[in-house]
């Protein structure tokens, strides 16, 4: 069980997140929505254990894995290499199969910065699933793409899900991507941000007809 | 301008050309020998000195130094750069003595270590180091300042090996940082070589400069001054060269 409880996050004197607490179980995955500057960025950091300054109490698996706004690439390894280092415990073959099922296998000599940004994009989407992660946390992965390449990566996303089965906290502010990949949403708003809205609905996590 | 003027071979060649004409114009102009000798004129001090053993020698004690020298240097100058650019508490207690080290003459720090440390090669190699690694350290300190935190979080997240984050993560950012320091600091060490070996050794270019600047034999000083530029930029073109082009293969690819 992933359970997060912020009592308060501050830089300086300027109080950020306060008493934002919810509890999720590996396989479901829940929406974080709200407006941008809001602290979605930050709670995300938190969850993830990037930044360890904050009141309260975070509950969280060991293996988890993190898909960034940008895709955060080492540009002077290769392809595989971005794979193999992250993931030392991956075999040749297991990293060449999680190029393959993002469909850039024929890219895994080439640097990150040959590649185009959807290319880029789905490298870092196989780096986060390689390691069959408990938990994956999103932070706005399909900001800056255009709507088709956005598509085909929500469709990749949910079919890595459904095979992998990690928890999922996507941050977004696309209540589109939300409904299609989580059932629970969580809102966020006020200063200090804080949940002002816990709706359960729409289609299960994996499916993706029962989007609008 | 032509294209054949813009290849930088021949651009280099063409400078270093010009050069050399300016040293004969000043040459035949000065018409004495004795303060500023042809080019050509060095050829034969030259081959009488390699000959004798006396310039290999000398070459290699002062190569020798520079290595002695450029090895700790790098090495501590790296750490406590990285640490200051790191670490914001550690900035602020070693900034200001990194200010009064960056501003000592080294001429100031080689004659302290004479003294204190006595007319020894401990002495002529630590007075040289500590001259190298603030400046080192500065530089070092920016690159820690630039590495990219997204890089970093990654590296948390995935909780990527100590060594292998250090290798693949952080040397890669600060690598142009490292070479930069490499390249100023190889120039600058055997500068500061050579006026340890002026004031205190009894080997080395610096020596020979000394001991030919009291017979007032110019073009004795010459055939050692040039000899060890050609060393020298034998090891950037063999070695530092070839280095930045390894780690920088990823830019042009």
């Amino acid at each position: 069980m992933i359970r997060v409880d912020v009592r308060r996050k501050a830089f300086g004197d300027e109080e950020i997140l306060r008493d934002i607490r919810f509890d999720m179980e590996v396989g479901e995955t829940i929406a974080i929505l709200g407006a941008s500057g809001i602290g979605k960025s930050t709670l995300l950091r938190l969850i993830a254990g990037i930044d360890p300054v904050f009141k309260g109490e975070i509950v969280r698996p060991d293996k988890i894995a993190m898909v960034f706004q940008e895709p955060v690439l080492l540009p002077w390894r290769s392809v595989l290499e971005n794979l193999t280092l992250v993931h030392p415990d991956l075999g040749r073959q297991a990293a060449f199969s999680a190029l393959e099922r993002t469909g850039i296998a024929d890219k895994a000599r080439a640097f990150p910065g040959q590649l185009s940004l959807g290319q880029q994009r789905r490298l870092a989407l196989a780096r986060a699933f390689a390691g069959r992660p408990a938990l994956l946390v999103m932070d706005e992965p399909y900001v800056s793409l255009d709507p088709t390449t956005a598509d085909e990566m929500l469709a990749l996303t949910e079919a890595l899900i459904a095979e992998t089965g990690p928890a999922v906290i996507l941050v977004t502010h696309s209540e589109v991507e939300a409904r299609r990949l989580a059932r629970r949403r969580l809102r966020l708003s006020g200063r200090p941000a804080t949940i002002t809205g816990d709706m359960v609905a729409g289609p299960p996590s994996v499916s993706r007809e029962g989007a609008s | 301008m032509n294209k054949t003027l813009q290849h930088p071979a021949l651009v280099r060649a063409t400078s270093l050309g010009l050069l050399l004409l300016l040293w004969i114009v000043a040459a035949e102009l000065t018409a004495d020998a004795s303060v500023l000798p042809e080019p050509w004129a060095l050829w034969e001090p030259f081959a009488k000195a390699t000959f004798s053993g006396a310039l290999p020698y000398h070459l290699g004690m002062t190569l020798w130094r520079v290595i002695c020298a450029f090895v700790p240097a790098m090495a501590v100058g790296v750490a406590l750069g990285v640490l200051m650019g790191r670490i914001p508490s550690v900035d602020r207690w070693l900034d200001p003595w990194l200010v009064v080290f960056l501003n000592l003459p080294a001429l100031v720090l080689i004659v302290l270590c004479y003294l204190w440390i006595g007319l020894n090669e401990a002495a002529a190699i630590i007075a040289v180091v500590l001259n190298k690694i603030p400046n080192v350290a500065t530089i070092l300190r920016e690159g820690a300042r630039a590495l990219d935190p997204n890089l970093g979080a990654m590296a948390e997240v995935y909780r990527m090996r100590p060594l292998t984050r250090l290798r693949h993560v952080v040397l890669p950012q600060l690598a142009p940082f490292i070479a930069g320091a490499a390249r100023s600091g190889i120039a600058v060490i055997w500068k500061i070589v050579l006026v340890v070996e002026f004031l205190g050794r009894s080997s080395g270019i610096g020596f020979q400069i000394h001991f030919y600047f009291q017979l007032f034999d110019v073009a004795m000083v010459l055939v050692y001054a040039l000899s060890f530029i050609g060393v020298m930029l034998m090891v950037e073109v063999l070695m530092l060269q070839p280095a930045e082009s390894r780690v920088r293969r990823w830019r042009t690819a």
